[in-house]
């Protein structure tokens, strides 16, 4: 047995010890890691950290702000404002709603149908993103102003008859009502929809289309059945991209909407630039955060997608 | 199901062509009910395009497909008493081999596919695999599930796409054996997409050799190999040598001919040219048919054999036989099998030989086709 624990002879006298090439390779992933880790460590860390310790403070901005541990601030900030919080959760429902059915119908017709049309209209999607964020939406404004083109058209055609009975406009006017932010937070937040739903549509080999129509499959079972069960991490990742961003934004409600559809944004927004409250302030966002983050956990756990191919 | 013509396949006429391409030149084609029925040809040729046009994936630009007496050239796939083996499976990867193979049977409405299924996946030995992914099998075990899918509807044709195509050569011989059991099994037409000349000889009935979108020929794989029509048939399936001859005359039943100085016979029936004394006539002749006599045992020759003479240029031992190349004047690098029974060892490169067969075994085509056709599809 002695002699199975003796070292086989070297094959070749002198060869090169491998360790120190590796030993450097070794760090190389974290070395990759160290920009990233920064940048999160700055720019998100820190201001996270900052921002808890805002929202536990007491004082005035006379005297300054002292970190006293004061929790009640969230549970104040939540009795005082939960309208505006289930309002941004609601918008932000709707206009996510409204982006899967318009944007599922141009995803599906992108990935499947345009042939040669492909680029282009992909481009068409993204276009809107080289003009500013407020120019479009202030652009809305116009489109939907008083008296323009469209209220004009809606009102002609009985439309806002049926919105108005429905809470979502009132009188002849659309700005300023929650169909002008909802119709506002759509469109911005359209591309987030298409651009997943694009993805995850435009990987479905059409020849599972060809299976299931062989498997005696009609074209809108196929759909039912195939299609959208495959589509559905585009449809995850796509709702997701506009919901959350849609419940914070305050951009809509305030260019497109009045003091009756005030989002938690704009409360966010207000007590931070215009009242000055900062531990209001930053236990709002912090709420608002939380909140999203306990929808989005259940509606992931609910859709399931890791269990998707 | 009916006996008789009642569920053959009938084309008719049938053919496809994008833009300026012509896929499938107008064909007609009938595959007996029960039949294995192979398409083989090489890529590109128009077998697969036939195939997705029985099945309704592709509509044929002319002509009809007539599944018995039903004419179903206009109805949508999901309408046609047809399934389909995909090449590459196209399983449905969100939905288990359970759900899968239940598939067609759930679109029909049937409500209790349980047992149906159990069976179905009993015959393609999955039954443990029933509630696994497609991606968790192995590319074999996923092959049976396609085929479970397709075949538990009892379609009146089962159309299978190059279904071996991703295995290896193992399981391919194998799964070959497989599908050969299940079609006597289920008694169902099997129309198989294939470009492997092996499998389709193995495993069908019925042949039908493609080139550029046309039928080349039709028949069973013996006839086809024994009695080729087209040089392209002659080489796509097995090796085949030729020498281009002249003919002399007739003698009899047989054809004389001239190639080099040396005269060689052809049964008149295997000739497919005109025997018109002085035409071009290309003689071939399958290697393993002919007999390799050292030329200092000539003499040994039996009168009546066709031979010509030639030089050994390269010897390959395959265990079974041996395959020589030899040089002759009248055709370059003529390939001969021989069976390892009792071996000469004087049969080695350079060695001068005298090559014979029994005229018989001769064919003639028409020496205006190209005498190496299809030698590079079959590579």
């Amino acid at each position: 047995m002695t002699t199975l624990t003796e070292a086989p002879p070297p094959l070749t006298p002198t060869a090169p010890e491998p360790a120190p090439p590796r030993r450097r390779g070794r760090l190389t992933p974290y070395w990759l890691l160290l920009p990233g880790l920064l940048w999160l460590v700055v720019f998100f860390a820190l201001p996270m950290i900052y921002q808890a310790s805002t929202s536990v403070q007491t004082g005035s901005l006379e005297e300054g702000y002292k970190v006293t541990w004061h929790v009640a601030t969230y549970w104040d900030a939540l009795t005082a404002y939960w309208p505006q919080f289930l309002r941004s959760v609601a918008y932000a429902a709707a206009a996510t709603v409204l982006c899967l059915l318009l944007g599922y119908p141009l995803a599906y017709l992108i990935a499947f149908r345009a042939g040669r049309w492909r680029n282009l209209i992909m481009v068409l999607v993204i276009a809107p993103f080289f003009t500013s964020f407020l120019i479009r939406t202030l652009a809305w404004k116009t489109i939907l102003a008083d008296g323009g083109p469209l209220v004009g058209a809606l009102n002609t055609l009985h439309v806002l008859d049926v919105t108005n009975w429905l809470g979502w406009t009132a009188g002849d006017r659309v700005l300023a009502t929650p169909l002008a932010v909802v119709c506002g937070l759509t469109y911005n937040f359209l591309p987030f929809m298409i651009l997943p739903l694009y993805t995850s549509l435009e990987r479905i080999d059409g020849r599972l289309h060809e299976a299931a129509g062989d498997l005696y499959a009609r074209p809108f079972t196929t759909f039912r059945k195939i299609t959208f069960p495959l589509s559905m991490p585009g449809v995850v990742s796509g709702t997701l991209l506009t919901f959350i961003p849609a419940t914070g934004d305050y951009v809509n409600a305030d260019l497109l909407g009045s003091t009756d559809t005030r989002m938690a944004g704009n409360v966010i927004q207000t007590q931070f630039l215009r009242v000055l409250d900062y531990p209001t302030a930053a236990a709002l966002s912090f709420i608002l955060m939380a909140a999203i983050l306990v929808m989005v956990t259940l509606y992931i756990r609910k859709s399931g997608t890791e269990d998707l191919v | 199901m009916t006996n008789g013509t009642g569920g053959d396949v009938r084309l008719t006429g049938i053919g496809k062509t994008y833009g300026s391409f012509t896929a499938v030149h107008p064909l007609d084609l009938t595959v007996p009910q029960g039949s294995f029925f192979a398409l083989l040809g090489a890529s590109g040729c128009g077998k697969t395009t036939t195939l997705r046009m029985i099945a309704g994936l592709e509509e044929p630009t002319r002509g009809t497909v007539h599944l018995g007496d039903q004419d179903v050239t206009r109805l949508p796939p999901y309408k046609r008493p047809v399934n389909t083996v995909f090449q590459s499976y196209a399983l449905f990867p969100h939905l288990d081999i359970f759900e899968n193979v239940a598939f067609g049977l759930r679109r029909r409405g049937i409500k209790s596919v349980r047992k149906q299924v159990e069976e179905m996946l009993d015959l393609v030995q999955l039954g443990e695999q029933a509630r696994k992914r497609p991606h968790q099998l192995s590319g074999g075990q996923q092959q049976r599930v396609a085929l479970a899918r397709a075949l538990i509807n009892h379609p009146q044709v089962l159309l299978l796409d190059e279904p071996l195509g991703a295995l290896d050569l193992k399981l391919r011989r194998q799964m070959q054996w497989e599908l050969k059991r299940i079609q006597t099994e289920v008694g169902i037409t099997f129309v198989h997409v294939t470009h492997d000349q092996e499998e389709a000889m193995t495993m069908a009935d019925q042949v039908a050799v493609m080139n550029a979108g046309r039928v080349e020929q039709l028949g069973t794989p013996a006839d086809l190999y024994e009695n080729p029509r087209t040089t392209f048939v002659a080489n796509f399936l097995g090796t085949s040598n030729f020498i281009e001859a002249g003919i002399e005359g007739a003698s009899g039943p047989d054809v004389v001919l001239r190639a080099g100085d040396g005269r060689l016979v052809l049964p008149r029936e295997r000739c497919r040219t005109p025997a018109t004394p002085g035409a071009k006539v290309l003689a071939g002749i399958r290697p393993e048919k002919i007999s390799l006599t050292h030329a200092d045992d000539a003499d040994s020759v039996p009168e009546g054999r066709n031979r010509i003479t030639g030089t050994i240029a390269d010897a390959a031992f395959t265990g079974v036989s041996t395959q020589y190349v030899v040089d002759s004047p009248v055709c370059q690098e003529f390939a001969v099998y021989v069976q390892n029974v009792d071996r000469d060892p004087r049969l080695v490169p350079g060695a001068r030989v005298v090559l014979h067969w029994n005229p018989a075994h001769t064919f003639g085509l028409d020496a205006a086709q190209d005498a190496a056709a299809g030698v590079e599809e079959a590579a």
